[in-house]
């Protein structure tokens, strides 16, 4: 069957690749673009280990058929450090103590990115629910609770 | 396996598109479609798209509310006209199935899911379809009770009357996991009231039966009253008349018969 050409932008850079009709964004990333960061959990929509933002937006990749990203912006947790610093996220699940064996944390920092960007001072609750789409097998919630209020503190002391 | 994917600017191509072939399937927002060609579903040949904005419209301005099928759980949240509707969409999945799941899907998804459907059956919608011989419009009652003949029909909106006060909608889905988890059951009531009575009671109940069904029994015992304590006993007393409640991994069709009436009784005297 003939394949489609897709182009989007993938972490702030342009990208162009052949799909086959009813591939999904998760397995064009790992597979036909090499960004490993979104995983594989349950290709079901149950575990949220594949998220990544669309425009801005959290979305399950592993459930967006590839084609629909065509002229959008995808980001995954690739593309949320910055050269060698992590990102405050990323510092904040290192310092709490926030992955054990770290299946689950970038799925969980893309539902945390995008709790951040439009809410930089959310409430435990608000926490809560923003990664409540996200399964964590070993770390436990609590530690991840924390490490995304300590990430929110500490954007509130830069700002 | 590949399937072909058919992206189509206006309804009418798509919904034809749809009806001549039995393979063919909407694509709305994916999230059981695209669960299905993950699991290898051969049934599913073709995906057709709509790209028509007329599907992602809201209009909420007026006392007939309509939300285009494409319209997502996230832009309901975001729209303050629709508060009614806050509480059975912030009920669906996580962030991201909020972000990505349609009302027009919903109306598809079999139990455990279709929660958002049980709230507009008990707003008595309409749900506008395209066939292949054009639109017409089609009470969700009957929408739901030949879903399974629908396939190859593309549903185009919903619309249906503002509740005239916050208080005359109400919503609750039962579920084992907070905040997101599939249903035990799914209720919705909307209670007019004219002169102190309740005039056109509606209660919906998800996961009760096959589809979403109106608890008929328990509208006629509010019928004509005041929500008082006896009228809210006797309305919970016949919630279960006409239900059909299967075992599912989250409970069983007793403990849903169980409950309902509880459940109800607590929606109706507003309690948490
Ligand atoms: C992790 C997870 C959690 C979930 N939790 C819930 C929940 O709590 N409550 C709940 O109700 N649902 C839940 N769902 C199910 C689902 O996300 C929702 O029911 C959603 O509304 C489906 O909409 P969709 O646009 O994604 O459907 P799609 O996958 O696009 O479509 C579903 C079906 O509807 C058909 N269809 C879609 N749009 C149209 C249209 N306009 N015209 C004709 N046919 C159409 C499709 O062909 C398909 O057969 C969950 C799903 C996942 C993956
Ligand atoms: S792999 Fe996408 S939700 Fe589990
Ligand atoms: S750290 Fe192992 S699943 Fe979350």
């Amino acid at each position: 069957m003939a394949k489609t050409a897709l182009q989007f932008r993938h972490n702030g850079r342009d990208v162009a690749i052949f799909v086959d009709g009813g591939t999904n964004l998760l397995v064009a990333l790992r597979e036909l673009i090499g960004d490993m960061t979104p995983k594989f959990g349950c290709g079901q929509g149950g575990c949220g280990a594949c998220s990544v933002l669309i425009d801005g937006e959290l979305h399950l990749s592993c459930l967006t058929l590839a084609e629909t990203v065509a002229g959008r912006s995808v980001e995954t947790l690739d593309g949320i450090k910055d050269g060698p610093s992590l990102h405050p996220l990323q510092r904040a699940f290192a310092d709490n103590f926030a992955a054990q064996c770290g299946y689950c944390t970038p799925g969980i920092l893309m539902a945390a990115k995008a709790l951040l960007d439009r809410n930089p001072q959310p409430s435990r609750a608000e926490v809560v629910e923003a990664i409540s789409g996200n399964i964590c097998r070993c770390t436990g919630y609590e530690p991840i609770i924390n490490a995304v209020l300590a990430a929110a503190s500490v954007g509130r002391a830069r700002a | 396996m590949a399937v072909t994917v058919r992206t189509f600017a206006s309804t009418g191509e798509a919904a034809a598109a749809l009806s001549s072939d039995r393979g063919a399937r909407y694509f709305g927002g994916g999230t059981l479609v695209m669960r299905a060609l993950n699991e290898g579903d051969i049934s599913i040949s073709t995906i057709v798209r709509a790209s028509d904005h007329a599907l992602t419209r809201i209009d909420a301005t007026g006392s007939r509310v309509t939300i285009g099928a494409g319209v997502t759980f996230a832009r309901i949240l975001a729209e303050c006209g629709l508060s009614f509707l806050h509480a059975a969409a912030r009920s669906i999945g996580g962030p991201a199935v909020r972000n990505m799941g349609t009302v027009g899907g919903n109306l598809f998804a079999a139990t455990p899911y279709g929660d958002f459907t049980v709230a507009l059956l008990a707003l008595d919608a309409m749900v506008s379809v395209q066939g292949g011989l054009g639109s017409r419009d089609v009470p969700i009652e009957e929408f739901l009770q030949t879903r399974e003949r629908q396939t190859g029909t593309l549903v185009l909106a919903v619309s249906f009357q503002k509740p005239a006060s916050a208080d005359a909608f109400r919503y609750r889905k039962i579920a084992r996991i907070k905040p997101k988890g599939g249903a035990v059951i799914t209720l919705a009531a909307h209670l007019p009231v004219s002169s102190g009575r309740i005039v056109g009671a509606r209660i919906a109940l998800g996961s009760m039966a096959p589809t979403q069904i109106r608890a008929r029994a328990a509208e006629r015992a509010l019928e004509g009253r005041t929500l008082d304590g006896a009228t809210i006993s006797a309305a919970a007393a016949a919630a279960i008349e006409g239900t059909s409640p299967a075992d599912n991994a989250l409970a069983s069709g007793w403990y849903r018969r169980e409950i309902v009436g509880v459940h109800l009784r607590r929606l109706l005297s507003g309690q948490e």
